[in-house]
């Protein structure tokens, strides 16, 4: 069986569903979930760039690299937000952030 | 069956990045989880090289293991977190996460398998890749970033000043009592503000003025 399309976005599509399952697995580490967010991103990109290639359009590489552009930011705010969040609460549990009631 | 050789390195990157993949979220060790999504990150790499976006690849290699993954590794090794008890009822929550899992997996493999190009797709693409072989992947990146896609292309720089300046202010504190040098300070000193020259009677003696400042 010749690798093809389907076989690229059935590994995306796994890797996706694995990183949703990483977010309800680990409910109260946020660090966990980040990183599981960098998988959903990384699932995304490759559906991305497979459809790039076969069909010869360079604009999904294209996207594919502001994709990577913008999951580096988030991660970089995020991983910010929770050392500010550990400076005053000396814990990264996820149930504890409801002090805004929102 | 004979497989290609292509198709050996595709199957041997895909079960990697997904094993690796699965191992993140279930690794008792944040620092393994890291560790196990920089080899996710190198094996789609890896698979991206197969797809032959081989920028695209250098750049996940530099961009996610070179800075994203280090800076996870950075923070969970600096912060100091009972991981155990972060981990307690994390199996309360797992038949949601299987079934939720479950349900996305059948709603994905249902539109993969039921789905065709249609027949002026090919037509109609947004930015033709290289017609001619000679072109590497790199330069027909190039070529799309700083002509069609610039101002795109500016505004994501635009979007990691953005980052890099919140995670500074975020991340900064002002720390009292700490003793920094004040360049203002030092320049607008005047030999008379620093010392002054007093006449010594003999056998008298001199009292020191109080230091002022």
């Amino acid at each position: 069986m010749i690798v093809g399309l389907g076989h690229y976005l059935t590994v995306a599509a796994i890797l996706f569903v694995f990183g949703v399952f990483g977010i309800f697995l680990n409910r109260k580490n946020v660090i966990i979930i980040l990183m599981s967010v960098e998988l959903m991103l990384l699932a995304v990109n490759i559906n991305l760039v497979a459809f790039s290639t076969f069909q010869g359009d360079m604009a999904g590489q294209v996207l594919a690299m502001f994709v990577l552009t913008v999951a580096a930011a988030e991660a970089a705010i995020g991983l910010a937000i929770l050392v500010v969040y550990f400076r005053s609460r000396g814990s990264i549990a996820v149930e504890d952030i409801n002090q805004m009631k929102g | 069956m004979d497989l290609a050789l292509t198709d050996i390195v595709f199957y041997v990157f895909a079960a990697t990045t997904l094993a690796s993949g699965m191992l993140v979220i279930s690794a008792r060790n944040p620092v393994h989880s890291v560790l196990w999504l920089i080899l996710a990150f190198f094996s789609a790499a890896g698979l991206f090289v197969l797809l032959g976006a081989e920028f695209l690849a250098m750049l996940l290699v530099v961009v996610y293991v070179g800075a994203v993954a280090v800076l996870f590794l950075f923070v969970v090794m600096m912060l100091d977190i009972n991981f155990t008890e972060l981990r307690q009822g994390m199996m309360q929550h797992m038949p949601l996460g299987v079934l939720i899992g479950l349900i996305l997996l059948i709603e994905l493999a249902t539109l993969a398998f039921t789905w065709n190009f249609g027949d002026d797709v090919a037509k109609n693409a947004a930015s033709p890749g290289p017609i001619d072989a000679s072109v590497t992947n790199t330069e027909a990146l190039g070529v799309l970033l700083y002509t069609d896609y610039i101002f795109i292309f500016q505004t994501a720089g635009l979007i990691l000043l953005v980052a890099m300046i919140g995670a500074i202010v975020l991340t900064h504190r002002e720390r009292p009592g700490v003793r920094r040098q004040n360049i203002g300070k030092q320049v607008r000193r005047r030999p008379e503000d620093a010392f002054e020259l007093v006449d010594v009677e003999t056998g008298e003696g001199v009292t020191l003025p109080t230091k002022k400042g």
